[in-house]
């Protein structure tokens, strides 16, 4: 037996042992730059290198600078790359500006400083973000509403390398209540509308999805303590998403900046809602 | 307990400094205000009050133009999405048809039996004349409808003939002398289904006879009355590849054959527009093509031997082209390319793009869109001409797409099936139903304008321009042969629009009508670049511009305060390059291919 057959089988062994034990933050990493680095190469999901070095730049400045003029000295700058990395992915405004970069990677980073409660802050920064941005900018903000390409092999990459990180980081249960929830509302809001059930659960399969429910709905720092609530506020989650796609899919005007982006937003609404009521219920550290 | 965190919080509370939080939380509160300023108006730009020494007025029925334009009807198993399928068709064109000097005006139809219009220009009034010259009746059952057309002189004769694209059969006629017109489809070997939304001619081997290129839309083999599936929609809302073939047809003289494959131009993505002109400087005409649900393709013409598909920084660029119109935007004597996209608050901004051709130094184009140029909405047709007569371009963009009940909106349902997958995608059946919602309806059309920055800016409500119909097609012409250039529109659904140019502190122009002896009679691919002091321009002969528009073949140039010319030179489609020096200002020149013997330009190299 060649050196050529050993060698693969070695090399599976080797990145099977460093993925156990490398740390989920790590992982988490991994994962948002498996999704950059897929959907530029074959999608050119990025729409232009200057966002995302913009984004990244703003995001790790932001992190490094806050955290010692705030704290004294400075943070691990993984979370701001994780933010940096989503946010240049999910943020699609009109071309050829780069202020929501700019603007949406100091926010997400500041408002883990600003927006905080019992020392915790409350919204997922890349979630408190993008959701800032579309909700007060839609004349020039969007969030990102490609798919991938209808190639099946990729979206087979990012939910394996999707799967095993939330499993490693033991939040699996989040990502498969709310998979679950959101299913089966669809499922109820195509009986209720008579939308097709292909149509309401189409979203699913594209980026946008992938990235919010690998890395932001499960995001424990912005979730409750146990596994039970954790359970409960994705189910939450789904339920508040099922509501405004039930009311866009009756037309209802009002709501409809609650369209743009509905599990983005529904996150927002919960998430931090959930989180605050949790904290009330600790005891003060 | 949970293990990691994906957003660091490393600090405990009472660690933090008070007065650094309380400026970091201005600052917070002062981005999220930024955002909100900046990025919470109403979209597209409005010009400020700058002057514009012009103003259009919608003069349609004053002139004798009353054409409406009907949708289609499909095939009752798509209804659920039949507004959407049915959302293209109107389409308008310009030729001098009876050679009186003064340009028509031809509109089309797409439902069964309804008539296209040809308007015949009588000194600035017009007539409808479509049914006694034969080009009326054309959306039957089992023929298709019609989805645009464009004129060129395929045999030469002097007169202009016409070939209307369709959902269908598509259908030559040929121009007799006029009078009447001649359907000549089959005898020249055109009778062919396609579902085709855009149509260019070229004279791509150079050999004097106008040859057409024929977008497909959907594949051939659906005929949208009579689907034998409803799996007829595109696979991929950026990069699908499953639409109708675009074809070439050479014109041998005797009819028209198919030389696609040999020429390699036979893209299957979803074309809506085609523009033809030599790009990159060799002497031969290319062909850029807008193509909905994926990037943009240019198609460099080697010696008439075949086509290249060049990636010309391109194909990073997946949206949903829909519209390509081809101006000298910056006065360098270059022809640049504007791609109309979709752009919708709060959904969706692809931006249209406004590409530099930089093709000659640096093999690419460069896209600098911003701003008003890259959001109109859902935009479609766009042109630009010279309506100040100051030398600069203008830009006229129409947009909206589906203007129905204005209290229900289906953005809503674009967005969860724009996100699904390709075989959820292609099946209509999957789609959410649309009723009677809008969909990018009410659109304001934009006229944009170069400010004293340079920048462009929306100047269309001080011009007079207010519609809000679904907008098609537009071209510019001269309609009242005054030296000014006219708009006029084509609504979707709705009523054809002459917007009549008053030109009130305009500067002087040049016009210049050319015709092929060696090179095809129209003239079609001809590209003239005018100099005069302070300033240079090109134009390109129209064989199809825009969306399912052709402007008026007559070429004209805005001068400013000059009273003639520099040096105009003209770059035939037979590869002569003749030169002219001192045009007066203030009129239109004729200007017939020279017929001695010349060394033509992009000759290809010996061994090469």
């Amino acid at each position: 037996m060649g050196s050529a057959d050993v060698y693969p089988r070695d090399a599976l062994r080797l990145i099977g042992t460093w993925l156990t034990v490398l740390s989920p933050k790590w992982l988490i990493a991994i994962l948002v730059t498996t999704i950059l680095v897929l959907g530029e190469w074959q999608y050119q999901i990025l729409g232009g290198y200057e966002r995302l070095a913009v984004t990244l730049s703003v995001c790790v400045a932001t992190e490094y600078l806050l955290s010692i003029f705030i704290r004294g000295r400075p943070a691990s700058l993984q979370s701001a790359y994780i933010s940096g990395v989503s946010l240049a992915l999910l943020t699609k405004p009109q071309s050829n500006i780069l202020w929501p970069f700019a603007i949406g990677a100091f926010v997400a980073i500041s408002s883990k400083y600003v927006l905080r409660f019992r020392g915790r802050h409350l919204w997922n920064p890349t979630n408190f973000a993008i959701s800032a941005l579309v909700l007060l900018a839609p004349a020039q903000v969007a969030v990102l509403s490609h798919q991938w390409g209808n190639d099946p092999a990729t979206n087979a990459v990012i939910w394996v390398v999707g799967l095993l990180v939330v499993t490693r980081a033991r939040v699996l249960h989040v990502t498969f209540s709310y998979l679950g929830a959101f299913l089966a509302l669809a499922w109820i809001r195509s009986l209720i509308v008579g939308t097709p059930f292909l149509a309401e659960i189409a979203p699913v399969t594209g980026p946008m999805y992938q990235l919010f429910i690998f890395f932001m709905v499960t995001d424990p720092r912005t979730t409750v303590a146990t596994r039970r609530g954790r359970i409960l506020v994705a189910v939450l989650v789904a339920v508040v998403e099922f509501g405004i796609r039930l009311a866009g899919n009756y037309h209802i005007d009002v709501l409809t900046p609650l369209y743009y982006s509905p599990p983005i937003l529904a996150l927002a609404m919960v998430g931090p809602t959930a989180m605050w009521w949790d904290l009330r219920r600790r005891p003060a550290r | 307990m949970v293990p990691y965190v994906s957003s660091s919080d490393p600090f405990p509370e009472r660690q933090e400094r008070v007065f650094p939080r309380f400026v970091t939380t201005l600052a917070f509160v002062g981005a999220l205000a930024y955002a909100a300023v900046v990025g919470g108006g109403e979209g597209a730009e409005a010009g400020p009050l700058i002057p514009m020494g012009f103003r259009l007025q919608n003069v349609a029925p004053e002139v004798g133009v009353d054409f409406v334009h009907r949708k289609p009807e499909f095939d009752p198993r798509i209804d659920n999405i039949g507004a959407h399928v049915a959302a293209l068709g109107a389409s308008v064109s310009i030729a001098d048809v009876d050679r009186n000097g003064w340009p028509d005006l031809y509109f089309t139809n797409s439902r069964f039996e309804e008539p296209n219009a040809l308007y015949l220009n009588e000194g600035g009034t017009f007539r409808e004349a479509a049914r006694g010259f034969g080009v009326a009746d054309l959306n039957r059952e089992g023929e298709g409808v019609s989805m645009g057309a464009v004129w060129g002189d395929y045999d030469n004769d002097g007169w202009e003939d016409l070939l209307v694209y369709k959902y269908g059969y598509p259908q030559l006629l040929r121009n007799m002398q006029g009078r009447l017109f001649q359907d000549v489809t089959e005898g020249m070997g055109l009778r062919r289904w396609m579902n085709s939304n855009g149509a260019v001619w070229i004279d791509y081997d150079r050999d004097g006879l106008l040859d057409l290129y024929v977008a497909g839309y959907f594949r051939e083999e659906i005929d949208l009355w009579n689907l034998e599936s409803t799996r007829i929609f595109h696979d991929s809302f950026e990069f699908a590849r499953n639409g109708g073939v675009n074809r070439l047809f050479r014109n041998t003289g005797e009819g028209f054959l198919d030389v696609t494959t040999e020429m390699g131009v036979g893209s299957t993505r979803w074309t809506l527009a085609v523009a033809a002109a030599d790009f990159d400087g060799d002497g031969w005409t290319d062909l850029y093509l807008a193509n909905d649900y994926g990037p943009e393709e240019l198609y460099l013409n080697r010696w008439g031997e075949g086509f290249v598909l060049e990636a010309a920084g391109l194909r990073d660029d997946s949206k949903s082209g829909m519209s390509v119109s081809l101006g000298d935007v910056e006065n360098r004597g270059r022809l640049d390319v504007y791609v109309t996209n979709i752009s919708e608050r709060g959904y969706l901004f692809q931006g249209n793009n406004l590409r530099l051709n930089q093709l000659p130094e640096y093999g690419r184009f460069q896209e600098v869109a911003e701003g008003p140029v890259a959001d109109a909405g859902w935009a479609w047709g766009a042109q630009f001409g010279d309506l100040n007569n100051d030398g600069r371009l203008e830009l006229f963009v129409t947009n909206g797409f589906i203007s129905a009940d204005p209290e229900e909106d289906y953005w809503y349902g674009m967005s969860m099936i724009g996100g699904a997958s390709g075989r959820i995608i292609e099946d209509a059946l999957n789609w959410p139903d649309i009723g009677s919602a809008s969909l990018s309806g009410y659109e304001r059309s934009r006229l944009l304008l170069r400010d004293t920055t340079g920048r462009f800016v929306d100047v269309a409500e001080w011009a007079g321009v207010g519609d809000t119909y679904d907008g098609r097609a537009v071209v510019f012409a001269d309609l009242f042969n005054r030296g000014v250039q006219d708009v006029i529109v084509a609504n979707q659904g709705g009523p054809a629009l002459i917007y009549r140019n008053r030109v009130s502190d305009g500067g002087n122009w040049v016009g210049l009508e050319l015709e092929g002896t060696t090179s095809n009679r129209s003239a079609i691919g001809a590209e003239v670049t005018v100099e005069w002091a302070g300033g240079r321009l090109r134009k390109v002969v129209d064989g199809g511009m825009g969306f399912a528009s052709q402007n008026d073949r007559r070429l004209h140039f805005g001068l400013g305060a000059a009273v003639r010319t520099g040096l105009v030179s003209i770059r035939w489609p037979s590869g002569r390059l003749q030169e002219l020096d001192g045009l007066d200002a203030g009129g239109w020149h004729r200007v017939r291919e020279p017929d001695r013997p010349f060394t033509p330009v992009g000759e290809r190299p010996r061994g090469g």
